[in-house]
């Protein structure tokens, strides 16, 4: 009999027809109503209505009800808090039923419900169900305090169910151990890392551990391994002895314990490589006993597939010996879906060496012939980085391109023709000789990345070319019509040609070009350009041919690398996580406001005084004085950037204030720093060094440089991520008040394979109204195009739009949509922080405070979980947020500091704020209290504080 | 870190919920409502081909998986264990499966609700993965079957006597069922009594290979499984000799891992009923059961010449099932003539295929199709043909292509010892897994 019947009862009258049926004395009649309640919560109707009649029917020895009406309850009894304490009774009363399914689901479901007054009632049954005979019941409730902590973390350590947990390490039954170990890491996570180490692992808890491991479930082996990974040890004995523990779970036909048994196994390979000798022999005998499983994973469903790939990707970088005969497995299978073929070519690239060259090659040129475009462009692509990194082979590999550039499949030779020019680059004056065969593919050049990357070789070797000239001639022809990465291009490359071969045709062209690029032109990128060359070759021919011609960098393939603390911490950490996944730190995708309380708790005092150095003898309350400094500080700093290799370190805060105030100058060192990458590289980044050294050169040569603006390359990658894409359009970006507006600070990457462009922007309705001044996005890079790759900053002021407004309550929550050309419309999700919102002008006269706080409705409070440094440093901080300090006081008798402040937010209609901020400096915990005329603006004031006083805002 | 999930969704490809499950509170519907609008529709082309199944929106990570016509999503906004949360999400399907005795589907879900909900109770707590073991769980949420009789006796007017003592030996019958879901033979109860004992084993062979048009192997391996169905009395142990051929092996988890990683056999307690025993991977010696010869030659812009061989490499002694060749076509197949030594050949226009069929297929023979197919010419430019690898599907009774052998299979029983009797039975199958030819 099928359940689908339950859905079919639309009809009106329904939820009335259901309270009968509901109490019904007729067993299976009321069974089958709860079952259509159930059904029509499915399909997300809402019978939260039923609620007093559903409880009724709690009361039954029919387990199959009674799990539906706990079902119910979990989902709704948030939505009827004194109805729930209904359920109470029954609750306890089954956490005691002789049967332990029962007793186990009494707890389980209690825990689910988040109600004040029933968590009260849980405790006890809970600290039965820990000390239960059952195992089951015990390995319930051991995750049921985990639940309980994240309602009320005071009554867990309270009531002492955090030893008892660390007991339970102990217990008999080894499933107990595995979620008792669940429990307390979950709670570690919920607490933040400043927490206490709640584990606690001494030798004694691993060898438990190691003990429960051959015996529990499978998904008990994966908590414990990943606690074994976390486990940090210095001694390369207690490591060998773990990994020979673990290596017998490779085996498991679990992907999961396979990965996080891997995660051990690398963990203490880099512990034993501190031992004698290196540890040179155990590695290997480890590496040899981990490559079939990893391979073996590539057995999977397609999407375990790519989580597997990514990890491998990340293994490869770190340990290359580990899978360095395994290259063949990678080879992608016509029917894998692309995001698989995508990822094993990464790890085809990574893999390549002088011995399987030849074999990878046959088959990059395979894929080359397919018919995605996509997976054909990024074959071509791999060619060409394997001629970068192995340089044994570069012949075979150009032999390669050629025969496909035969093809003639347009997209084939323009992908081709890229490469090419990396090639040239890496190896200077080697491989001419097949210059006359791309001349022979001009015409079939549509794309502006391939034909700058020809007009680049053309200018390059214009001495070798005999009719370069005439060559570049026909180019110029359509240069007005040409995008700006292709001016670009065509403007350097006629300057190399007429600096190499001054003729009568290079003179005329030179001119041409020179007066076009300066008076027919609105990009100040271009037009800046050719003003510097034109001043070069017209004061001094020779200087010009010794900056335009400059010996360049060489370069090297370390795209898509990664930074190698980075990669470190990714694999012993956070190997198989989400962040080993996208190949980025957690705390760039993970929740801002969780992370943000964890942050202070780890930085503490040393961030203040970061912010100290940065702003020296500022007034405290004086905005812009600081921001003055900060900018000095940026601007410095930016101008180190340019001349010298090593980045200086600006902290985030002072660069985002400052970058209002160093548009100018930004403007003019922007106008050098971005003249050069207009080409695009197919390996995105050349090393920083090699492009910092001398910024003509950079200039002449095109080289790709990172894009910035206003802010520095270092604090741009910074931002928080609003989404992340991989393999698509990725934003990061914050929300911060300039001049007097909102802000929104963008950086937009592409890590798509195609430019992108035509980007807009817009924001759905809003409780603050906020919108975008202008739709259009004025993208920091070349002509509006964001390179395959690349990294763009924007700038976009937000107004306020009274007709967006959104009715009360208020909410904080912001929908943005970023519309491209290219890969449609994206959307995601931002809380608008407190001090994007706060007005420069809000301040008050205190009589008028003391005034207002009187004849305000009552006031709302709330403790926040955070530790102010100081007083000092608290006032510091409002005051750069625009919540202005208007007395600070010593409460008597206690060593509490109390400071009042107000501010103004005339979006949204919310009006003028008083705050009352009570702490003790240095410890935990302040104490808000909040006064508006709106009541709903309290909640607005607690959700965006913690950013305020951690000095993230 | 050990977090899987805040909740768990089953959507049908429109990205309409079919059900939900939320096992923490910081996620909700709309969330999940919002993978329609901007994660399948933000695309021009499907989506789940493109790009990959992991997305982070604001601070919420998406992660999905394709199966049949749904989509299973997990959604979390902590930084867990991905490959925890996507392996998850595949031994959910083969839980299910194994419950509805048919596929995961949207129409299964529809028939089978009440049952997922008590099933999604059990597998994951706090967004913690527990059982999902579908032996393991049928100790604990038993088929519908057997819950119909139940509760029919309970609502019929026993006395209240009766009453009592059933629901104390009920409540004696689930302690016994959870001692042994999370004991340490979590996987098989004691007292299990069958007239005869019997054991079959079943050693089921995938042939994956990659073939160049003139017959060289790029790649090739064969990645089989045994599958065993144990009808066997009290606690006997299982020792199970193999010809060591074997890349990479992984175990049902109970299988004593030490014990194999000493000597090199695989010892076991065996589940009650049907499991899969083992998985293993063979790379090197495999002995391909066909070898097939393509020519493909596209004539002009309107003709396209075929001629496949196939040839049998195995004993005339055996027989190979229904023997499947699809040669592709182009997309602007007009129609085609085919001339086959055996079987029957069609064009198949949603496969873009011709497909030819050999009900019976004998060992070290031959066989052959010739085809003519006619194009029709577009005025367009005509991109070029991507010219898909031609794709042979078989099964092979008896055969074993990575050459593993079962030396022995004992079985132990420590109580009773040798007055422990069973019948074995084994059985072999090579069959096609991705078998490709380029042309």
């Amino acid at each position: 009999m099928s359940d689908g019947k339950y859905f079919s009862t639309t009809k009106r009258g329904e939820i009335h027809e259901l309270k009968e049926e509901l109490r019904s004395l007729d067993r299976p009649k009321k069974k089958d109503a709860v079952k259509k309640v159930i059904a029509a919560m499915t399909v997300g109707k809402d019978v939260s209505m039923l609620f007093p009649d559903v409880v009724n029917c709690m009361q039954t020895d029919d387990l199959e009800l009674k799990k539906l009406v706990y079902l119910y309850l979990i989902n709704y009894a948030k939505t009827q808090p004194d109805l729930a304490i209904m359920a109470v009774n029954t609750f306890v009363k089954d956490s005691q039923d002789p049967n332990p399914l029962i007793r186990a689901l009494a707890v389980r479901t209690m825990g689910c419900i988040r109600v004040d007054k029933i968590t009260e009632y849980l405790c006890d049954p809970l600290q039965r169900c820990l000390k239960d005979d059952d195992p089951y019941v015990r390995k319930t409730a051991a995750i049921c305090v985990a639940k309980l902590y994240d309602i009320n973390p005071e009554l867990v350590e309270d009531r002492g169910f955090l030893d008892m947990l660390r007991e339970m390490l102990s217990d008999a039954n080894p499933m107990v151990v595995a979620n008792a170990l669940a429990a307390l890491q979950e709670i570690q996570e919920l607490a933040g890392s400043g927490g206490k180490d709640l584990l606690q692992m001494t030798s004694q808890t691993l060898n438990k551990l190691l003990a429960a491991l051959n015996e529990c479930t499978e998904w008990g082996q994966v908590f414990i391994l990943d606690s074994l990974a976390a486990y940090d040890t210095r001694d390369p004995r207690d490591a060998e002895k773990i990994a020979e523990r673990v290596l017998p779970r490779l085996q498991h036909v679990n992907s999961a314990v396979v990965l996080s048994a891997v995660k051990v196994i690398l963990r203490c390979m880099d512990v034993v490589a501190l031992g004698p000798g290196g540890g040179e022999e155990t590695i290997k005998g480890w590496s040899k006993k981990m490559a079939p499983p990893l391979v073996t994973l590539l057995a999977s469903e397609p999407e375990v597939q790519y989580v597997a790939l990514r990890n491998i990707n990340l293994i490869v970088q770190r340990r290359p010996a580990i899978l360095a005969n395994e290259v063949k497995v990678f080879f992608c299978k016509y029917n894998d879906p692309l995001y698989v073929k995508m990822e094993k070519l990464e790890i085809m690239i990574r893999l390549a060496s002088d011995k399987n060259i030849d074999q990878v090659l046959l088959e990059l040129k395979e894929y080359a012939q397919e018919v995605d475009v996509d997976f054909v462009r990024k074959s071509v692509r791999a060619i060409g980085r394997c001629a970068v990194a192995l340089e044994k082979a570069t012949e075979r590999c150009i032999n390669v391109l050629l025969e496909l550039i035969q093809t003639k499949v347009s997209y084939v030779v323009q992908e081709a023709i890229i490469v090419i020019k990396d090639i040239f680059r890496r190896y200077p004056n080697q491989y001419e000789s097949i210059i006359a065969t791309l001349c022979d593919n001009l015409d079939s050049l549509d794309e502006p990345e391939a034909k700058s990357s020809m007009i680049w070789i053309i200018g390059e070797y214009a001495e070798r070319i005999d009719n370069a000239d005439e060559l570049l001639e026909a180019f110029l022809e359509t240069f007005p019509e040409e995008t700006a990465m292709v001016q670009l291009q065509l403007l350097t490359a006629t300057v190399k040609l007429f600096l190499k071969k001054p003729t009568e045709s290079a003179q005329k062209m030179i001119s041409a070009v020179l007066s076009c690029a300066t008076n027919e032109t609105d990009n100040p990128d271009l037009r800046d350009r050719a003003y510097i060359y034109w001043r070069l070759l017209s004061t001094d021919p020779e200087a010009a041919k010794d900056v335009v011609l400059a010996e360049k960098p060489v370069i090297a393939d370390d795209s898509s690398t990664l930074d190698p603390s980075l990669l470190e911490q990714l694999v012993s950490r956070y190997l198989a996580t989400v962040a080993a996944v996208y190949h980025r730190p957690p705390e760039t995708f993970v929740s801002r406001q969780r992370m943000a309380v964890t942050r202070a708790e780890e930085l503490g005092s040393r961030k203040f005084e970061e912010d100290d150095g940065a702003t020296p003898g500022t007034m405290v309350s004086d905005n812009n004085a600081a921001a003055a400094a900060g900018a000095a500080a940026a601007a410095v700093g930016d101008l180190l950037d340019l001349s010298d290799a090593s980045p200086v370190p600006v902290p985030p805060a002072a660069a985002v204030g400052a970058a209002a105030a160093t548009r100018g100058l930004d403007d003019l060192l922007g106008g050098l720093d971005l003249g050069g990458p207009t080409i695009r590289s197919s390996i995105p980044h050349i090393h920083p060094a090699a492009a910092a050294a001398d910024p003509f050169a950079a200039l002449a040569n095109s080289s790709p440089a990172p894009i910035s603006l206003g802010i520095s390359p270092a604090a741009l990658s910074q931002l928080p991520v609003l989404l992340a894409n991989p393999g698509g359009v990725s934003v990061q970006g914050r929300l911060v008040r300039q001049g007097g507006q909102a802000v929104y600070q963008l950086a937009l990457r592409n890590d798509t394979l195609a430019p992108v462009d035509g980007l807009m922007i817009q924001t759905n309705r809003n409780s603050f109204g906020l919108s975008p001044a202008s739709q259009v996005l004025a993208v920091s890079a070349p002509g509006g195009v964001i390179p395959p790759g690349g990294l763009a900053p924007v700038r976009v002021p937000l107004l306020v739009d009274p007709s967006k407004v959104t009715p009360p309550p208020l909410n904080t929550g912001l929908q943005v949509a970023l519309r491209t050309n290219q890969v449609g419309v994206l959307y995601f999700n931002d809380t608008v922080p407190l001090s994007a919102l706060t007005e420069e002008t809000g301040t008050m006269e205190a009589a008028d405070f003391l005034a207002a706080w009187k004849t305000l409705p009552p006031e709302a409070s709330t403790r926040l979980p955070l530790a102010v440094p100081s007083a000092e440093v608290a006032k510091q901080r409002l005051a750069a947020a625009n919540l202005f300090v208007l007395a600070h006081r010593q409460v008597p008798a206690t060593s509490q500091d109390a400071i009042y402040a107000t501010c103004r937010i005339t979006a949204g209609g919310v009006g003028q704020v008083l705050l009352e901020l009570k702490f003790v400096a240095g410890a935990g915990g302040v104490d808000v209290s909040v006064k508006a005329e709106r009541q709903d603006v309290a909640q607005l004031v607690f959700d965006g504080l913690p950013a305020v006083l951690l000095g993230a805002a | 870190m050990a977090s899987a999930a805040s909740a768990i969704y089953f959507l049908n490809l429109r990205g309409d919920i079919l059900l939900e499950r939320r096992y923490k509170d910081d996620v909700d519907r709309e969330i999940a409502e919002s993978f329609r609008d901007r994660i399948l529709n933000a695309r021009e082309r499907d989506a789940a081909a493109v790009y990959g199944p992991i997305r982070t929106l604001g601070s919420v990570t998406f992660m999905y998986l394709r199966h049949a016509d749904i989509y299973i999503l997990l959604l979390t906004r902590s930084n867990g264990n991905a490959m925890l949360s996507f392996q998850f999400m595949t031994s959910l399907v083969s839980l299910f499966q194994s419950y509805f005795e048919g596929d995961l589907t949207e129409s299964s879900i529809r028939a089978n609700f009440v049952l997922m909900y008590e099933l999604l109770d059990e597998v994951m707590d706090y967004g913690l993965p527990q059982l999902t073991d579908p032996a393991i769980l049928k100790t604990l949420v038993f088929q519908k079957g057997y819950k119909a009789d139940f509760s029919s006796l309970l609502g019929a007017n026993v006395s209240l006597a009766d009453a009592a003592a059933k629901k104390a030996k009920e409540a004696a019958a689930a302690a016994n069922a959870t001692l042994s879901v999370t004991g340490a033979v979590s996987w098989r109860r004691e007292g299990i009594k069958y007239k005869r004992n019997d054991i079959y084993l079943d050693l089921v062979e995938q042939v994956n290979v990659l073939m160049s048009n003139n017959g060289a192997v790029l790649r090739n391996d064969v990645v089989g499984r045994i599958q065993m169905k144990c009808l066997l009395s009290d606690m006997p142990e299982l020792r199970l000799g193999l010809n060591d051929q074997m890349q990479d092996v992984t175990f049902h988890q109970c299988v004593n891992l030490g014990a194999y990683e000493s000597q090199k056999v695989v010892t076991f307690v065996p589940p009650d009923g049907e499991f899969e025993l083992m998985r293993y991977r063979v790379n090197d010696g495999i002995t391909l059961p066909f070898k097939v010869l393509p020519v493909i030659n596209e004539v002009g812009r309107t003709k396209l010449e075929a001629n496949v061989t196939v040839k049998s490499t195995f004993s005339n002694k055996m027989m190979a099932g229904p023997v499947v060749v699809l040669v592709p076509v182009p997309d602007n197949t007009a129609s085609a003539k085919m001339l086959v030594t055996a079987g029957r050949a069609k064009y198949d226009a949603t496969k873009k295929a011709l497909v030819w069929k050999i009900t019976k297929f004998a060992g070290n023979a031959e066989h052959t199709l010739r085809a003519e197919v006619a194009l029709v010419a577009s005025t367009k430019e005509k991109k070029p043909w991507g010219r898909p690898p031609i794709q042979l599907q078989f099964q092979v009774p008896m055969l074993s292509c990575s050459g593993l052998r079962v030396q022995y299979l004992k079985v132990v029983e420590r109580k009773l010892g040798s007055a422990y009797k069973a019948e074995k039975w084994v059985r072999k199958l090579s069959k096609s897994g991705d078998f490709l030819i380029r042309i």
